[in-house]
């Protein structure tokens, strides 16, 4: 099938492309130089601006974690309903949506890839039957291994080529996509009630520290040559003062990098930008952490932003979850993983009259502000955590106009609005800096290839906004951009017109993407010969029942991965 | 011979997944690692109660037809019907159900799985206040205290004990089966300090563990496991017990208030709760607050017994409680093979894990409404589906008395009392034995059924029986608006 895209301003960071007016041809699912003009399908984009399909690298949208948050919140879904249509399968929403609802709903705004970043590797056939169940767009999940036995003991040991081998056949056996580490050390100590409370703080019974862990995974994510960093989560998240864990967590990787690229990605940065040293003298740390990221190239963000709104929220982080439940006295669900991890949800609502969600608000946007370079900082709402990815649009808006973020100052608490940032900062994005974080740039973080871009070759995932760039100034029209993410004038997912003025058009699958990490030969049956022998001893399921097969995935997209061991 | 190795035994939900099966002829001869309830599945599954073809009521008797004539007749059933239900889905696989799922929708129907006469209560209380859970590795490799409550693994989840409780191995916790056998009581040095300290300055605990913390072993060196046993008789499970609380039949609640009250170091005025001695009361919450890491299993005499959903409720309290002074974890005895994983993809795909009514167009759910014994008992349905499952002989009298007088159609492999009523009637294969397909474990880890053997000639899976309903009701449907619009 051939398409053309005409006369739109296109918007393709990775190419250098900057809202000229251009036309985007499409065949056979890729970009193409040109197509056959009298046989191709067009879409007349005159007016509109044209992007590459959105990419969000850090939400959570399938496993076991996120089905117990469904299953915790009828009353999540009950206000908030899909019907079947002749093309399209019921669901309900609200934070935690259904998986067919997911994959609508990420389409629908023009996003066509979406990485899960929480795996339990004993439960990853749940998170995969599920993603194969997420309709149109492609994805990925990151197995957790930060705290799994098998890494506290080799890196323990020093043994850190022995922890490459394993951390390899871990990411194949549960068709994952990157090393996400969850407060390191700190859930094998929750597996007893306890926490970690820095970087230096050995974890109990292992005999290693958080910031072992961290630099040791670094290392065998470059023994690997993974495409994306380790994917981590913070020590301490969710409590005041933890602005200096992060730092110190930056800075503790510093040295692991070569030639100015990035080895450690920070997710839902606004969650571990807290400074202060209780709730009462609790501010923003965002400045902080931003002068910081301005001076170093090794890392990379992303913002998890905070919505004002009801939701769940979830994470591979047990204690804090705990935390939370003893905090808010809400609903409290835990789910520990033998051998390798936990989790915890708990339902919550960020408030614009509450000081503290107020600050959280200001926080993520701050960051986003204040961090120069777009490539660095990611937008995210660590779905459902800040709240749900529905809420880009408004994001989009804060970001793009000044006027947006005033607006909603206006009606937050005094106190966090006083404090806040926000007014001394002038900075608007535009679209092109818009394309870099809700795209272009993490794919590039992510080291996908073929998406965030429009440049030949690229996989034809596209999305159509209907906003005129040269006729409207989205700082001034915050609620028209907000309007034009909102529902995609066209999204287009491997060359099919799947969207159309924020309809679902189609029903289809999409691709599970995962790293087929080749190991040199003979290391690997050796490796499969002493996982057979310990794995009675470590888990409760045989060893041949443990990794996913290809069965489970609805379309396998093997990545080659060639290691270094 | 040919030996097939790591087969999950698809009976009940502690889905052990090391059973070694011996093939002959295309039948197993022999099973190892499984117990009794595993072994006569596997070696039975070809008996004499084995429907092998399929079967179409007419003028009161059951003739022998095609599979595309079966097919066709509850096609058409469905698609006519105005409010089906479709019920059964755990003993079966986690695919067949998905498709099932999509029938449901597509005929505007309403469907439900076994926990709705189960689990059901349990369910709902989690949907109330959460659940404090982990898999059953991490109670097999941590927890120093068991607890059994309502249930009696040894008769009904006759390996759980010894694979993921007070019997297994594990990293920091030893088997107690030597502990058993000497039935070691006494509580020794750090653990005394500790509990005594956490009742002293009961305000400060992270206090307490900043000082306990540097010499913080876990159990290993100390003591083995202790197990508790809550239950109305003396069940096998009770025999190995450290501490038996007989308790008073329906006063489970009364029980666990009281349990509440003591953990929270409240002094109770009574001398007896619900039939056990306060004094016994405390010596076993002392164990509860002092131990490292604690889990509690319910079963249907827990959720099911007295005052149900309140039950359920103040059981998953105690645990809240407890998890201020330890940790402590509780999960309930699943027991059909596959009811958490019909939980699960009813979840992921509707939101709800149960009773969800498509009627709408989209999923619903109210327990009590859009369960499907309530629309049984209301008499609205006009149609049935039931998929390995004999709703007939286990429902109320009343609800099933309507199911039967709906046109039913039954899919599964025996000819139960549910077959037997039906008007059409599908002989299908055993999921984990002649089909493929995953299960969910009662701890929620996914596990892989295998097909080891075929089955009988002609007889498909459910989930590929379901796929070609689907396919026809699909085709009737497009007939008919084809139909209206000439
Ligand atoms: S305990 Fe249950 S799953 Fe395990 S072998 Fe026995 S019947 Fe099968
Ligand atoms: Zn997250």
């Amino acid at each position: 099938m051939e398409l053309l895209i005409r006369n739109g301003f296109v918007f393709d960071p990775i190419n250098g492309v900057n809202g000229e007016k251009m036309d985007i041809a499409v065949k056979d699912g890729k970009i193409v130089d040109k197509v056959n003009e009298s046989r191709a399908k067009t879409i007349d984009a005159t007016g509109m601006v044209v992007m590459p399909g959105g990419v969000d690298i850090h939400s959570h949208i399938a496993g076991g974690k996120v089905n117990a948050g469904r299953l915790l919140r009828p009353e999540d879904h009950f206000k908030d309903v899909e019907r079947k249509t002749a093309v399209t399968r019921s669901g309900v929403g609200y934070s935690i949506p259904s998986t067919f609802t997911t994959g609508y709903r990420y389409a629908r705004m023009g996003w066509t890839t979406v990485m899960d970043p929480a795996m339990p590797p004993l439960e990853a056939k749940h998170t995969h039957e599920e993603l194969s169940d997420t309709p149109i767009i492609d994805k990925a999940s990151y197995p957790l291994l930060g705290d799994w036995w098998f890494v506290l003991e080799y890196l323990r040991d020093g043994k850190i080529e022995e922890c490459a081998r394993h951390v390899a056949w871990m990411i194949k056996a549960t068709k994952g996509y990157a090393i996400k580490v969850v407060n390191p050390g700190g859930l094998e100590a929750w597996g007893y009630g306890r926490n970690v409370e820095s970087l230096d703080d050995p974890v109990p019974c292992f005999g290693i520290t958080p910031r072992e862990i961290i630099r040791g995974l670094c290392k065998v994510n470059k023994l690997l040559h993974l495409p994306h960093t380790i994917h981590l989560h913070t020590n301490n998240l969710g409590k005041p003062g933890n602005y200096l864990t992060a730092l110190e967590t930056m800075r503790c990787v510093e040295d692991l990098a070569e030639n100015g690229k990035p080895v450690i990605h920070i997710t839902h940065c606004q969650f571990c930008a807290f400074k202060g040293d209780d709730w009462r003298t609790f501010q923003s740390g965002a400045e902080e952490i931003a002068n910081y990221v301005n001076a170093h190239s090794h890392v990379t963000l992303d913002m998890g932003q905070v919505i004002f709104t009801d939701t769940t929220t979830m994470t591979a982080d047990g204690p804090f979850q705990y935390t939370l439940y003893t905090l808010t006295g809400n609903k409290w669900t835990n789910h520990d993983v033998e051998t390798e991890t936990s989790a915890g949800i708990v339902p919550f609502h960020y408030k614009r009259k509450s000081y503290v969600h107020a600050t959280q608000w200001s926080i993520g946007l701050e960051l986003a502000l204040l961090i120069k370079d777009p490539w660095k900082i990611m937008m995210t709402t660590d779905h459902p955590n800040g709240g749900p990815f529905t809420a880009y649009p408004r994001i989009i808006a804060w970001l793009m106009s000044r006027k947006a973020r005033e607006a909603t100052l206006r009606k937050i608490n005094p106190k966090a609005r006083s404090r806040s940032l926000l007014p001394s900062i002038s900075r608007e994005l535009d679209f092109y800096e818009i394309a870099i974080v809700t795209r272009a740039g993490q794919a590039k973080a992510l080291g996908l290839k073929n998406k965030g871009h429009l440049g030949v070759g690229a996989d034809a995932d596209i999305a159509i906004y209907n906003f005129n760039p040269e006729t409207m100034d989205p700082a001034k029209n915050y609620r028209a951009v907000r309007r034009a993410f909102k529902r995609a004038a066209y999204t287009i997912k491997g060359g099919q017109v799947v969207v159309k003025d924020g309809e679902v058009l189609k029903h289809m699958d999409g691709a599970t993407m995962w790293l087929d990490v080749q190991l040199c030969e003979p290391c690997e049956i050796e490796l499969n010969e002493n996982l057979k022998r310990r794995f009675k001893e470590y888990w409760t399921v045989e060893f041949e029942n443990y990794p996913v097969s290809e069965d489970y995935l609805a379309v396998s997209h093997p990545i080659p991965v060639k290691a270094d061991v | 011979m040919p030996v097939v190795k790591a087969v999950s035994c698809p009976v009940c939900g502690s889905l052990c997944d090391d059973i070694e099966l011996t093939i002959e002829n295309g039948e197993v001869v022999k099973v190892k690692n499984g117990c009794a309830m595993c072994e006569a599945k596997f070696l039975s599954h070809r008996s004499e109660h084995r429907i092998r073809k399929p079967l179409i009521r007419k003028d009161g008797e059951f003739v022998e037809t095609t599979l595309e004539e079966a097919i066709r007749r509850t096609a058409e059933i469905l698609a006519e019907a105005n409010y089906p239900v479709l019920y059964g889905w755990s003993n079966t696989s986690c695919e067949a159900i998905s498709v099932g799922i999509e029938l449901a929708e597509e005929v505007g129907g309403v469907i439900d799985n076994t926990a709705v006469v189960c689990h059901g209560p349990s369910l709902l209380s989690v949907q109330d206040m959460g659940i404090p859970s982990c898999t059953l590795g991490q109670i097999r490799h941590r927890a120093d205290l068991i607890i059994y409550w309502g249930c009696d693994p040894w008769s009904a989840h006759p390996r759980h004990i010894e694979r993921y409780t007070a019997f297994a191995e594990g990293r920091f916790e030893k088997s107690a089966w030597r502990g058993y056998m000497a039935k070691i009581r006494s509580l020794i040095g750090l653990k005394k300090i500790r509990s005594a300290a956490k009742r002293l300055v009961l305000k400060e605990p992270s206090e307490i563990e900043a000082r306990l913390k540097p010499t913080f072993v876990p159990s290993i060196a100390r003591e083995g496991r202790k197990l508790i046993v809550v239950d109305v008789r003396r069940t096998k499970t009770a025999e190995m017990a450290d501490f038996f609380i007989q308790v008073e039949p329906g006063k489970d609640y009364e029980l666990l208030q009281a349990l509440r009250a003591l953990v929270r170091d409240q002094e109770l005025e009574v001398d007896h709760v619900a039939g056990v001695p306060v004094e016994y009361l405390e010596e076993v919450v002392d164990a509860m607050v002092s131990c490292d890491f604690g889990a509690l299993f319910f079963g249907l005499g827990l959720t099911m017994g007295g005052a149900k959903l309140r039950n359920i409720d103040a059981a998953l309290s105690l645990i809240r409680d407890l998890n201020m002074r330890t940790k402590f974890v509780i999960m309930p005895m699943r027991g059909h093979f596959n009811v958490t994983g019909a939980n699960m993809v009813f979840t992921w795909q509707t939101g709800y894990p149960y009773a969800v009514d498509f009627s709408l167009g989209y999923p619903r759910y109210n327990p009590g409404e859009t369960s499907v014994v309530d629309v049984l008992l209301r008499g609205e349905s006009d149609a049935a589906l039931v998929v390995a499952s004999d709703p007939v002989s286990s429902f109320p009298r009343k609800a099933a008395e309507h199911l039967a007088r709906n046109p039913l159609i039954y899919v599964g492999p025996h000819m139960d009392v549910t077959a037997q009523v039906a008007d059409v009637v599908i002989p299908s294969a055993f999921v984990g034995i002649e089909a493929p397909g995953t299960a969910y474990r009662m701890d929620h880890v996914p596990i892989p059924l295998k097909k080891v053997v075929d089955p009988p000639e002609g007889v498909l899976p459910d989930e590929e029986i379901l796929r070609r309903i689907l396919s026809e009701v699909r085709k009737i449907k497009r007939e008919k608006t084809k139909a209206e619009a000439a």
